[in-house]
C-alpha cells in the first residue's frame, strides 16, 4: 500500500516535470503551438497526485495532513487544483509554465523526507481538524497563485516598459489579465484564509478551552491575514492595482510560506508537526 | 506532362505593366476558355491580383506552350509582346511547383506573410474550376498549395505580428489591455499615421472615440467620422481621465502632456492603466511619463524598432516556410511521377497478357483431344509466364517513381512499344 503510493506520488511528480519542460520549450521555443502540453501534463499529474492523497487518506483515516510529508504533498495538489480551477475560467496557456516549479519543489520535498505514518495525538482526532487544514490550505493556494500571476506581471510589466517586444514578450499574457487575475486569486483565497483562521480558533476553544493562545503559528497566520487584508482593502477601495499590488503578494507569499513552512521548522508550538 | 506558370510579379514589372496584363473576375471564365483552346493546354487557372498576373497550366510541349501563352496574353490585352516578355517568368515542372507553393504561402508577397494572397488563390482557383479549366493536376497541386499555405500559417510565425506602424500600436494595446472592447481612445491632432491607428482600434472595437484638434471644424469632421465626440483642443486636459489610450500627432513644438497632468488623471480613474503613443516629431508627450507606473508610454521609434523586429522575425520565419515548401515540393514531384508510372504499369501488363492469350489460343486451335481440365492447366502455365516475365520490370518502375520527368517509365514505353496499338 505504502509502495503504490510513493510511486503514485513519483508519477505525480514525473508529470509535474514533464510540464515544466514542455511549458518552458513553449515559452522559448520560436515558434506557436497548437495544443498546450504543459496543462494537459499538470492536469494528469493532479489527477495521479489526487489517487496517491486519496489512497493515504484511507490509510491514515483522516485527511492526510498529519505530518510535514503529508502537508506537503497537500498543499501541492491544492496548488495544482487551484491552477486547473482558475485556468478554466481564463485561458493563460504560460501561467502553467509558472506554477509547475512550485508543484515540482513541493512534492520533490515531501517525497525526499520521511514519510512514516505518524500516529496521532487524541486531542487532534476531530472532524475540525480536515475542516480546517482543508480552509486554510486552500486560501494559500490561490494566494501562492496569485503570487505566481503578480511575478509574471512584473515581468511582462518590465518588458514593456523597457520596450523589450521580443521573445517571451510575446507569449506572456495581457498585463490587465494578469492583474485581474491576481485579482481574482486573493478574493477567492482571503475568505477561505479567515474561515480557516476562524475554524481553528472554534476548534482551539474545544480543544484547549481557548480561541486563541498567541502560539507562533496563529501569530503569523494573523500577519499573513492581516498583509493580505491590507491588499484587499488597498485594491477595493484605493485603487492599488498592477505593481504595487503585486509586490505586495509577493511579501504576501513570503508571509505564507513562513506560516506554513517557517514556524514548523524553526519555531515550535502548539501547531508543530509531530517529528 | 509540364505544369508551367507564365507571369509577372511586383518584383519583375512596374504597376504601369501589371495593370495592362491584369484580368476582371468578370472576365475570366470567358478567358479560360479561350485560353485552354488556343494554347492548347490541359488544364489552366489565372490568378490576376494587384501584384501579380500568373497564368497556371498543364501542356506537354514547353517551348511551344510559352510562346502561345505570350502570344495570348499580348493578343486578349492588344499590346505588343515585346513590351512586357523581360518581365515574364516562365516556371516549370519543379520550379513552377516551387512558385506555387511559395506564392499560396505569402512567401512570393510584397509584404512577406500578408494574408489576402491566399484567399485571392482560392478565388481564381475556385473560377477555374467552374469553367472546368482545371483537371486532375491543376486541382490537386492548388489543393496541397492551400494546405501547405495553412501549414506554413500555423508552425511558423510568419504572420503572427504587425509589419505597421499603426497596427504596431493596436498589439501593444493589446498587450496591455487584453482586449480593448470597452476601452476609449482619445486622438490629439489628425494626422495620417493616427487617423490609421484609429481606424484599427475601431476594428478591434473600441468603445469610443475622443477627437480634438486646434482646429476644431477637422476635429469635428474626424469625429462624425469615426462616430465620437469632438473636444476643443484646450478642453481636451480635463478628458484625460476619461480615457485609456491616447493618440497625439499635433505639430506643437513643446509638449502638451506633462507627468503632473496623468499623475491627475490616474487618481481620478483609479490607477487603471494608459497607454499613450506619441507619433509626433517633436514629440507631444514629456517622455518622463514613461517611469509613471501604470502608464505606457510609447514614442515613434519604440513603435518603429517594433515593425523592425517584427520585420525580422517574419524574414526568419520565412526561410523555416522555405524548408517546409522545399520538402512539399520534392512530395508533390513524386506524386506527379507516379502519375506517369501507373498507366505505364497497366498498358505493360495488358500489352504481355495480350501477346500470351494471342499465342495460347493459336495453340489450342491446334490440338483437338484436349480436356477442359488440361485446357485449363495451360492457360495458368501461360499467364505464370506472364506474370513472372513482369514481376521484375514493374517492381524497377514502382521503385523509381521519384526520377525526375519519370525516364524510367518513358524508357519502358519505348522498349516495348506501349504507345504503339500495331503490336505484332
Amino acid at each position: 500500500m505504502t509502495n503504490a503510493y510513493i510511486i503514485l506520488l513519483g508519477g505525480a511528480l514525473g508529470l509535474y516535470t514533464l510540464g515544466m519542460v514542455t511549458g518552458f520549450f513553449y515559452l522559448f521555443r520560436p515558434m506557436p503551438q497548437k495544443t498546450l502540453w504543459c496543462k494537459r501534463f499538470i492536469q494528469t499529474g493532479s489527477l495521479v497526485h489526487l489517487l496517491a492523497f486519496l489512497s493515504r487518506c484511507i490509510q491514515v483515516q483522516t485527511l492526510a495532513v498529519t505530518n510535514l510529508h503529508e502537508s506537503l504533498s497537500f498543499f501541492a495538489l491544492l496548488l495544482a487544483l487551484a491552477f486547473l480551477l482558475i485556468g478554466r475560467k481564463t485561458s493563460l496557456p504560460t501561467l502553467g509554465t509558472f506554477i509547475s516549479p512550485l508543484l515540482i519543489i513541493f512534492t520533490m520535498w515531501a517525497l525526499i523526507i520521511p514519510h512514516a505514518i505518524t500516529p496521532q495525538p487524541p486531542i487532534l482526532r476531530s472532524f475540525w481538524l480536515p475542516l480546517h487544514v482543508l480552509l486554510s490550505f486552500a486560501g494559500n493556494a490561490f494566494l501562492v497563485l496569485g503570487c505566481i500571476v503578480s511575478v509574471m506581471y512584473l515581468l511582462q510589466e518590465h518588458l514593456i516598459k523597457r520596450k523589450k517586444i521580443k521573445g517571451i514578450f510575446r507569449k506572456l499574457p495581457a498585463l490587465q489579465k494578469l492583474d485581474e487575475l491576481s485579482y481574482l486569486c486573493l478574493r477567492c483565497g482571503f475568505p477561505l484564509l479567515t474561515l480557516g483562521i476562524i475554524s481553528g480558533s472554534v476548534w482551539a476553544s474545544f480543544a484547549w478551552g481557548s480561541h486563541w493562545s498567541w502560539d507562533p503559528k496563529e501569530t503569523w497566520s494573523l500577519i499573513t491575514w492581516l498583509l493580505f487584508a491590507a491588499l484587499l482593502h488597498g485594491r477595493m477601495n484605493s485603487g492599488w492595482r498592477g505593481r504595487k499590488a503585486s509586490f505586495l503578494t509577493i511579501i504576501g507569499f513570503a508571509a505564507i510560506m513562513f506560516t506554513f513552512l517557517g514556524v514548523n521548522l524553526m519555531l515550535s508550538g502548539l501547531h508543530s508537526y509531530a517529528h | 506532362m509540364h505544369i508551367v506558370i507564365l507571369g509577372l510579379n511586383h518584383q519583375t514589372a512596374p504597376v504601369a505593366t501589371r495593370e495592362r496584363l491584369a484580368f476582371t473576375a468578370e472576365e475570366l471564365p470567358k478567358v479560360l476558355n479561350r485560353l485552354k483552346k488556343e494554347a492548347g493546354l490541359d488544364e489552366v487557372m489565372i490568378l490576376s491580383t494587384c501584384n501579380r498576373v500568373e497564368l497556371y497550366g498543364i501542356c506537354s510541349d514547353l517551348d511551344e506552350c510559352r510562346n502561345r501563352l505570350i502570344k495570348f496574353l499580348a493578343e486578349y490585352h492588344r499590346i505588343e509582346a515585346d513590351s512586357f516578355a523581360d518581365n515574364l517568368y516562365f516556371h516549370t515542372d519543379s520550379e513552377a511547383i516551387r512558385h506555387g507553393f511559395r506564392v499560396a504561402s505569402s512567401l512570393d508577397s510584397m509584404v512577406v506573410g500578408e494574408p489576402q494572397i491566399l484567399g485571392q488563390l482560392k478565388e481564381a482557383f475556385a473560377i477555374a474550376a467552374d469553367e472546368s479549366g482545371t483537371g486532375l493536376i491543376l486541382n490537386r497541386f492548388l489543393h496541397r498549395a492551400f494546405f501547405i499555405a495553412k501549414e506554413v500559417r500555423t508552425r511558423t510565425k510568419i504572420a503572427s505580428c504587425a509589419v505597421s506602424v499603426s497596427f504596431a500600436a493596436v498589439e501593444l494595446a493589446k498587450k496591455i489591455f487584453g482586449d480593448l472592447n470597452n476601452m476609449k481612445v482619445m486622438l490629439i491632432g489628425a494626422g495620417e499615421m493616427c487617423e490609421l491607428a484609429a481606424r484599427h482600434f475601431i476594428n478591434q472595437g473600441v468603445e469610443q472615440v475622443l477627437v480634438t484638434n486646434r482646429t476644431l471644424i477637422r476635429a469635428q469632421q474626424l469625429a462624425e467620422e469615426f462616430s465620437g465626440i469632438a473636444l476643443p483642443f484646450d478642453m481636451f486636459h480635463n478628458h484625460l481621465d476619461q480615457v485609456d489610450i491616447i493618440l497625439s500627432s499635433t505639430g506643437a513644438p513643446d509638449y502638451l502632456i506633462h507627468p503632473q497632468d496623468l499623475i491627475r488623471a490616474l487618481k481620478k480613474r483609479r490607477n487603471r492603466p494608459m497607454f499613450l503613443i506619441d507619433i509626433a516629431v517633436p514629440r507631444d508627450i514629456n517622455p518622463k511619463i514613461n517611469e509613471l507606473d501604470n502608464i505606457y508610454l510609447f514614442d515613434v521609434d519604440d513603435l518603429q524598432d517594433v515593425v523592425t523586429e517584427n520585420i525580422d522575425q517574419r524574414h526568419q520565419e520565412a526561410k523555416r516556410a522555405e524548408e517546409l515548401v522545399t520538402r512539399e515540393v520534392e512530395k508533390f514531384e513524386q506524386w506527379l511521377a507516379s502519375l506517369a508510372v501507373t498507366p505505364t504499369i497497366k498498358k505493360l501488363r495488358e500489352q504481355t497478357l495480350e501477346i500470351s492469350h494471342q499465342e495460347l489460343k493459336k495453340t489450342l486451335a491446334g490440338f483437338s483431344d484436349l480436356s477442359d481440365k488440361e485446357k485449363h492447366r495451360l492457360e495458368a502455365m501461360v499467364n505464370a509466364i506472364a506474370n513472372k516475365f513482369l514481376h521484375h520490370p514493374i517492381n524497377y518502375l514502382k521503385s523509381h517513381t521519384d526520377d525526375a520527368a519519370a525516364r524510367p517509365a518513358t524508357m519502358i514505353r519505348e522498349i516495348f512499344k506501349l504507345d504503339k496499338s500495331d503490336n505484332p
